[in-house]
């Protein structure tokens, strides 16, 4: 294991950011801790690399116990969601800090920088300033100088949190084609889960200070620990009071076979999909609609039209999590108006 | 930004124009025409011969060379003490939460808003040799400040304190600490972030604070009255002597040495307004 | 220049922030540490010196004040002189104090919302009083307005005199500080309030007049007390006729000349006690326009 957390909880005031966690990140390995803002992924993250200091617990990097290490002797290359880049230097000066910091050799810097320019496709922009570069250019400026010093892990902090969709969408193909040339340890922060989903090899769910669940992209999809997970990653209806995901649901148009007998209220057509909302019996609102995707030849196939009745049930098989309380206080209300999505 | 509707839709009544000449007027009689009228009561006195010559021989006499000197060597001191102390004050406000910090923080502008004459008071009770709290024991180490050089200096750096922390605290604010932590996971300690990162980053704030603070020594009058002997070639600062010349009832060494005063701050200004530009740059 | 801060604080994203949206640390700024050894030393250092140059010698002028006791203290202040030139101080900067705030906000009106060629001149200009030397600022005056006045006008030892350098020397700071806080405003404000029916009459009072009041308080206030403690460019003008145009600075200088230390201490600690409502005011209204942000 590359990184091990043990105990570590962190308050300010009475917020508790971090409760007693555990956490061991593998080596070589893309690790993502996904959760909603003000979770304490942040928090955990500059714990790791020695920015904020933790009211209990260790932190171990490749063996070596860090708790009581000052950022600078981590050996951890930081990204910051701002960039953090160094105004009155060039990009060159940025990358080469580390290195000239160490006291390395001048012709060893110069090799080392112009490599990682190369890497992060900045060689023309050598000379520039950093306010002369656009947001992702700045952020592959910082990740090269973060990686110049060859730190044993790579920590970045909502490191496309700053950029608009195109370029974090680049960025992220390009993050990980990066981590399979680098292949060095990386922990990065994202309270986006799509981004999670298809950057990361394991992904750790926060939310409140607690650890919910740690698991491969799939594992977490098809398996999650609970409601909180699987209504963070993927969409969710509510049917029956169980969460289900919405293309999990099977539809009848005959109630021989049971189900939750319900009317379709309305259907929109996306792209290859058909999305129903569907209002179950003796309800009054939308408050407890159920939202059904089904591809667009199997809705037409049950000639499925605002006012249809329809009898509805979880599919053979599919994940299904009993709701605690009432829907709307059973998730985070930021976490499913945010992420979780129900129209 | 913040384009007024007025101009911005081109609408100007007559209101417009008039407030434009009231403040033209008000500033002209107010500014503009006496501060203009320093350099004709220089150059060209009423009863005394005019032009650069006779000017320049005011400027030269030992005992005005003496005062821009001695002015001189005070705003030096003044400046560096302030500069130190202003650069590590604002540090400690910005990056640090200790108790007392608040206060520290409105205590710190204190010395703008007492009058000079308070400040000179001040520091004639606290050191001076014959009725300071401190004069006793100064006196037996052998050190003079009140009525000598260091009393000038102590007087015109506690004027001026602030200057250098008003510059530098906002900007501190403003740059936020990232850059410093991105040197501090890069390996540099503190030392090497402070001067390669920090400073680096503020050097403009601090500049500018230490023009204001230079500008402010070299024309502090007041506080420098009380703590000095204010006697020709015995702690006469410039300042001083255009008192001491204009009630000696020589009127055009008092304007000569006041227009080099005026000099000093004009240039002073325009070089900070031409410094505030670049700092929203960076 | 002294601009107390009238900034709103950015307000945290709400807590549905959307998909995406960023996500600032909002509980407080990142990096701001406790002391560390090295910083509390310094803090140490810098103590001792701001002890020794500033609170030590300010402690040594209350003390001496009441030194006497409090009767000792009530008598030096109610002397006729003494009074009269409290009085007199406390007037002339109440009166500077109102024409700045007329003044110094039409000025910043004109320099923020008005345009016309060698409008960057004025900018200079308004910082001119700041940058000069007091006692030259004092002789600057006296070059058009003493004896030997070009337009024939004398104020050398009339309270008018005191007044116009007064005026000279606070000409900045409600300029100043109203200005920033005029460019800041929104002008979509004003124009919603237009299109809403408002007249520019009841535009400025209701919308823009409100916006600004804090900022010209704040300039006022420091007007106020730089007038109180003004000094070097009054010298050369009052002319210090004790109970006619002598203002409290000299009236200090003119006790420690005559070597009465503690009579000078006493109008000094009144000087002083004025400044720090000066002071106190201006901390609420910044942090009350801070909490409304």
């Amino acid at each position: 294991m590359s990184i091990e957390v043990r105990g570590i909880s962190k308050h300010y005031g009475d917020f508790v950011a971090l409760g007693d966690v555990d956490l061991s990140i593998p080596t070589g390995r893309l690790t993502a801790l996904l959760g909603p803002s003000g979770g304490g992924k942040s928090t955990l993250l500059r714990i790791i690399a020695g920015l904020e200091v933790a009211d209990t617990g260790t932190v171990e990097i490749e063996g070596v116990d860090a708790t009581r290490l000052p950022p600078q002797r981590r050996d951890v290359g930081f990204v910051f969601q701002h960039y953090a880049a160094f105004k009155h230097m060039t990009v060159a000066k940025n990358v080469a800090f580390g290195l000239e910091i160490r006291k390395r050799p001048k012709k060893e810097v110069r090799a080392k920088v112009q490599e990682l320019l190369e890497l992060v496709h900045l060689e023309q922009f050598a000379d520039r300033l950093p306010a002369q570069l656009s947001g992702g250019q700045r952020q592959r400026m910082a990740l090269a100088r973060a990686l110049a010093v060859e730190p044993k892990v790579l920590l970045l902090d909502e490191p496309f949190g700053a950029l608009d969709a195109k370029v974090r969408k680049e960025l992220r193909d390009w993050l990980r084609r990066l981590h399979d040339e680098v292949h060095v340890t990386t922990v990065f922060v994202t309270h986006d889960q799509e981004e999670a989903l298809e950057v990361a090899d394991e992904i750790v769910v926060i939310n409140h200070g607690r650890i919910e669940q740690v698991g491969s992209p799939e594992d977490l999809y098809d398996e999650p620990a609970n409601e909180f997970v699987m209504g963070f990653l993927g969409e969710v209806t509510t049917l029956d009071g169980h969460l289900v995901r919405p293309h999990d649901v099977q539809v009848h148009t005959s109630g021989e076979r049971g189900g939750v007998p319900g009317t379709v209220v309305r259907a929109l057509r996306i792209g290859f999909e058909v999305r129903l909302i569907v209002r179950p019996e003796g309800a009054a609102d939308e408050g407890s609609d159920v939202v059904v995707t089904l591809t667009r030849t199997f809705a037409r196939s049950l000639g499925l039209e605002v006012g249809t009745p329809v009898w509805l049930e979880p599919e053979q098989g599919a994940r299904v999590v009993p709701v605690r309380r009432a829907p709307a206080a059973a998730l985070d209300g930021d976490v499913l108006g945010a992420e979780g999505a129900l129209v | 930004m913040a384009e007024s509707t007025l101009t911005r839709r081109g609408r100007r009544g007559p209101l417009t124009y008039v407030l434009r000449v009231l403040v033209l007027v008000y500033l002209l009689l107010l500014v503009a025409w006496p501060v203009s009228l320093i350099a004709q009561r220089a150059l060209l006195p009423v009863d005394d011969p005019g032009g650069l010559g006779p000017f320049l021989e005011r400027l030269t006499e030992p005992s005005t060379v003496y005062a821009f000197n001695l002015t001189l060597t005070v705003a030096f001191w003044a400046v560096l003490a302030n500069t130190v102390f202003g650069v590590s004050i604002s540090l400690l406000l910005v990056r640090y939460r200790f108790w007392g910090r608040r206060a520290l923080s409105v205590l710190v502008d204190l010395p703008l808003s007492v009058s000079p004459v308070v400040v000179g008071l001040a520091l004639v009770l606290a050191y001076s040799s014959t009725r300071g709290w401190f004069g006793d024991a100064l006196g037996s180490v052998g050190v003079q400040v009140v009525f000598s050089t260091p009393g000038l200096v102590l007087a015109t750096a506690f004027v001026s304190l602030p200057l250098v922390v008003r510059e530098v605290v906002p900007v501190l604010e403003e740059i936020g600490t990232d850059a410093e932590q991105a040197a501090r996971s890069l390996g540099a300690n503190g030392r090497q972030t402070f001067w390669r990162i920090t400073l680096p980053s503020i050097k403009w704030a601090v500049l500018y604070g230490v023009v204001l603070t230079a500008a402010r020594s070299l024309g502090e009058f007041g506080a420098v009255k009380i703590v000095s002997q204010g006697a020709e070639f015995n702690g006469e600062t410039a300042t001083l002597l255009v008192q001491n010349e204009y009630g000696a009832f020589n009127e055009p060494a008092a304007y000569a040495v006041a227009l080099v005063l005026v000099l000093i701050s004009i240039i002073a200004l325009v070089v900070v307004t031409y410094l505030r530009p670049k700092e929203d740059r960076a | 220049m002294s601009t107390p801060t009238l900034a709103a604080t950015a307000p945290g994203s709400g807590p549905a922030g959307g998909p995406g949206a960023p996500q600032r640390g909002r509980r407080r700024p990142r990096g701001v540490e406790a002391l560390t050894p090295a910083a509390g030393l310094g803090l140490g250092v810098a103590m001792l010196w701001f002890s020794l140059l500033v609170l030590l010698p300010l402690t040594a002028v209350v003390v001496t004040a009441l030194e006497g006791g409090w009767g000792t203290f009530v008598d030096v202040v109610a002397e006729p002189d003494t009074r009269a030139a409290l009085l007199l101080t406390i007037t002339e900067a109440l009166g500077v104090a109102v024409v700045n705030v007329v003044v110094g906000t039409v000025i910043a009106w004109v320099l923020v919302r008005d345009d016309f060629p060698g409008k960057r001149v004025l900018e200079v200009v308004i910082d001119v009083p700041f940058a000069l030397p007091t006692i030259v600022a004092g002789l600057v005056l006296l070059s058009l307005y003493g004896p030997r006045s070009p337009i024939g006008v004398n104020v050398v030892g009339t309270r008018e005199g005191i007044f116009l350098a007064l005026l000279f020397v606070t000409l900045p700071f409600v300029v100043r500080t109203v200005q920033p806080v005029l460019i800041e405003l929104d002008a979509d404000v004003e124009e919603a309030a237009a299109s809403l029916g408002a007249s520019p009459a009841t535009i400025l009072r209701r919308i823009v007049l409100p916006s600004l009041a804090p900022a010209i308080t704040a300039g006022a206030s420091l007007a106020f007390a730089r007038a109180i403690s003004e000094f070097g460019s009054l010298v050369l003008i009052a002319g210090n006729v004790p109970g006619e145009t002598e203002v409290a600075s000299l009236r200090i200088l003119k006790f420690i000349e005559g070597d009465r230390y503690a009579s000078a201490a006493a109008v000094a600690f009144i000087l002083l006690l004025v400044s720090a409502l000066v002071i106190a005011t201006l901390d609420v209204v910044s942090r009350r326009v801070a909490r409304r942000g």
